[in-house]
């Protein structure tokens, strides 16, 4: 009855869809019955209803994109270590990098709990694509909005928005998680540091994501060390082809990457690469650890939707398996041990995702008017997000591997492929380590102020 | 004389989506569709993709406008959403809800009668002369609608449509239909009812800047009441069951391994 449609339909190939039929290992979503969709990011606001309803409409039509446009080359995009052209044009047409900026500037005025809605969808299909998608939408296209210039927002986001591939270029090979104490060298051609008109940037980047494609890059670099945190500055470099075909800008060869494949990661190099004092620095001179922070400690909380939409699509791949796999003469399922590890798996991920939409929340209803407490506030719900998210993220795809049994030891599973894209969550936009720091700090923060 | 403006009537349905795979109800009344997955009708997508295409096609001051409408209760709204951020300019949604007698009916909404009479007192209201439906529901599988209304409005009809031309400048339209024997070609005239099967086009991509714009797209609200239709079942289901489980199925590689099943069988004598 319901099926003969939806077997016809595969049968389409469209100019505007890639056409690829889907791989064996990775069957479309089963929506198995007691796998139901849910909603989630109920609003703090009163506006309950439109926003829920917009909530459900944005999440459905992600998902039908990621299902239909993004999962038949998974596989393909991992073996070759990059996005197709297709594919990326796919993702600038369907409006998904450009999602928050404003209607009159390419984008699509949605909040930051959608943009985590939109990196969950696409993460349960293939977290490099997801990954890109919260690059641009959260730390680019979120400095330009917060920081830049009312010329530089016309200038700059309706591109992001439109058709370019933006970079954020912070971490270099001495500078890590100490990412302040960075040494990539902006030289004023004048000599003294408030009133040049020109600055050249000289250093190297590390572990730049979207490196190999972007031409549009976020570049911090201190315009006087002497000044320490203070000299640090966000340069943005919008002609990154004209740089590069000067030589100002050089991108090493993709590193091979343990997951995440598909999103390409390079070192970048600045020799002489010039920069206008007007128009290319973002948030005023020395203010670049502003910058850095405050887009760091918001965007994390979509790497945490990541890692959510990640797990979940481990788990959505798995259980049809279980099902469906009889030892003994019966499902998997029907063992109590491997049931209760289900649920656990489960119950750990609705919890981080409560949590993970709780801070994306927070940030929408303090967009505008943070006090430093709401800030600290936010970074502090952030960085509980993030850390909880990558490690349920990666107890669950272990979990699925294990599940699945030798089927999940083999490549070219989703299992397999979901274990390693997850461990690169507790590692970048700041490792696990680092966000128990964080955590800390900010409630020694709170514990000194009630003394 | 002077070709006519078109204004176009899109009907969409809000089914339970393809993917989700439907259980039969413990006591066999209906198959079970609390809380599943809903979207619009894959069919009538292509219906609301031809419409837009006929737009871009021929031109905005050839379609005057492209107003989608749906028969059921206010989740019908998210389907006309959908619609309208595919390019319809406004929607319409005949409210179920709070529908008298009939309304515990199951089958209230869907019935195609009901829904043709609907949306032929739709017609009058909007002075459509160009209705374009999908050739089907996936849910009911039904294959009525169109040809139900195309006859309440005595009007000419294509259906089951992979390929739809207008004539230059005129309000003749040339249309294939997929038949069992091929493709049949025919020449209708407006008004008429068209209905959509898959290969007539793709349907676009909603994409998130036009979801967004298409908030600013009214629809409208009415009842069956106002606009004179009463929507009572005409028939009962008595019984939903599963499709028997289909026996093992031996896949023979030749003829002589054909031959020796059916010897195996008894089937064959041999003689």
């Amino acid at each position: 009855m319901l099926g003969r449609a939806g077997h016809l339909l595969w049968e389409r190939f469209l100019p505007l869809r890639l056409a690829a039929p889907p791989l064996a290992g990775m069957h479309r979503a089963q929506h198995s019955h007691w796998l139901q969709r849910r909603q989630f990011g109920a609003p703090a606001s009163g506006e309950a209803s439109t926003t829920l309803k917009d909530l459900e409409l944005i999440r459905n039509t992600v998902a039908r994109f990621a299902q239909e446009q993004v999962a038949p080359g998974v596989f393909k995009r991992e073996q070759q270590g990059s996005i197709e052209p297709a594919l990326w044009k796919a993702l600038f047409v369907q409006g998904l990098m450009g999602l928050e900026a404003p209607p009159e500037l390419g984008g699509s005025g949605l909040t930051f709990t959608d943009t985590c809605v939109v990196i969950e969808e696409l993460a349960k299909v293939d977290p490099s694509v997801a990954l890109v998608v919260d690059i641009q939408n959260t730390l680019l296209n979120r400095a330009v909005r917060h920081f830049g210039t009312d010329e530089q927002r016309a200038a700059w986001l309706p591109r992001l928005a439109a058709d370019t591939v933006g970079a954020f270029a912070l971490s270099e090979p001495e500078a890590g998680s100490d990412a302040f104490s960075l040494r990539t060298r902006a030289e004023a051609v004048r000599s003294d540091f408030a009133s040049s008109e020109a600055y050249v940037l000289n250093g190297s980047k590390c572990w730049i994501s979207n490196a190999a494609e972007a031409r549009w890059m976020l570049v911090f670099a201190t315009a006087d060390p002497t000044r320490q945190h203070r000299g640090i500055t966000a340069f943005v470099i919008d002609q990154v082809e004209e740089a590069k075909s000067q030589g100002q800008i050089q991108v090493s060869p993709k590193e091979d990457k343990l997951g995440i494949r598909a999103a390409s990661c390079c070192q970048v190099h600045f020799h002489q690469c010039r920069i206008s004092a007007r128009h290319q620095i973002l948030g005023g001179l020395g203010n670049g650890v502003q910058v850095a922070m405050r887009v760091l400690n918001e965007g994390r909380i979509g790497i945490a939707a990541q890692m959510v939409g990640l797990a979940q699509g481990a788990l959505e791949a798995t259980l049809p398996y279980l099902e469906t796999r009889h030892q003994f003469q019966r499902p998997l399922i029907t063992n109590q041990g491997l049931q209760f590890q289900v649920a656990q798996a489960f119950a750990e991920l609705e919890a981080v995702r409560a949590l993970v939409y709780q801070a994306a929340r927070l940030v929408d209803e303090k967009q505008g008017q943070e006090s430093s407490e709401q800030l600290a506030e936010i970074a502090r719900q952030a960085a509980c997000a993030k850390l909880l998210a990558a490690q349920v993220a990666c107890r669950v795809t272990r979990r699925c591997v294990e599940w699945m049994g030798g089927m999940g030891f083999i490549r070219q599973t989703p299992q397999e492929k979901f274990y390693r894209d997850a461990i690169i969550g507790k590692i970048y936009e700041g490792t696990e380590n680092m966000q128990l720091s964080t955590i800390f700090r900010f409630l020694r923060f709170v514990h000194k102020e009630e003394r | 004389m002077s070709v006519p403006t078109l204004r176009i009537l899109v009907g969409v349905k809000r089914v339970v989506d393809y993917a989700v795979k439907v259980r039969v109800k413990p006591d066999h009344s209906a198959v079970e569709t609390a809380n599943l997955k809903t979207s619009m009708n894959p069919f009538c997508e292509l219906a609301v993709e031809a419409a837009v295409q006929l737009r871009e096609r021929l031109g905005a001051e050839r379609v005057a406008e492209v107003v989608a409408a749906s028969i059921g209760p206010a989740a019908n709204q998210e389907t006309l959403r959908t619609a309208l951020a595919m390019g319809a300019d406004r929607a319409v949604l005949v409210s179920t809800d709070n529908a008298s007698a009939a309304a515990n009916s199951p089958s209230l909404e869907s019935e195609p009668l009901g829904v043709a009479r609907a949306l032929a007192a739709m017609q009058s209201r909007l002075n459509a002369n160009l209705i374009i439906l999908g050739k089907q529901a996936i849910d009911d599988d039904a294959n009525q609608t169109g040809q139900l209304l195309a006859g309440i409005l005595n009007w000419s009809q294509a259906t089951f449509l992979s390929k739809i031309e207008f004539e230059e400048q005129s309000d003749w339209l040339q249309v294939d239909r997929e038949v069992d024997e091929g493709i049949e070609r025919l020449r209708l005239r407006l008004p008429c009812v068209l209905t959509c099967d898959l290969r007539l086009n793709q349907p676009r991509y909603v994409t998130l800047p036009n979801l967004m714009r298409a908030k600013t797209k009214p629809i409208e609200t009415r009842t069956p009441s106002e606009l004179g239709v009463t929507l009572n079942p005409h028939w009962m289901i008595t019984r939903v069951d599963e499709p028997p489980s289909r026996r093992q199925v031996t896949m023979l590689r030749n003829v002589d391994e054909l031959v020796a099943k059916l010897r195996q069988l008894g089937v064959l004598n041999r003689s």
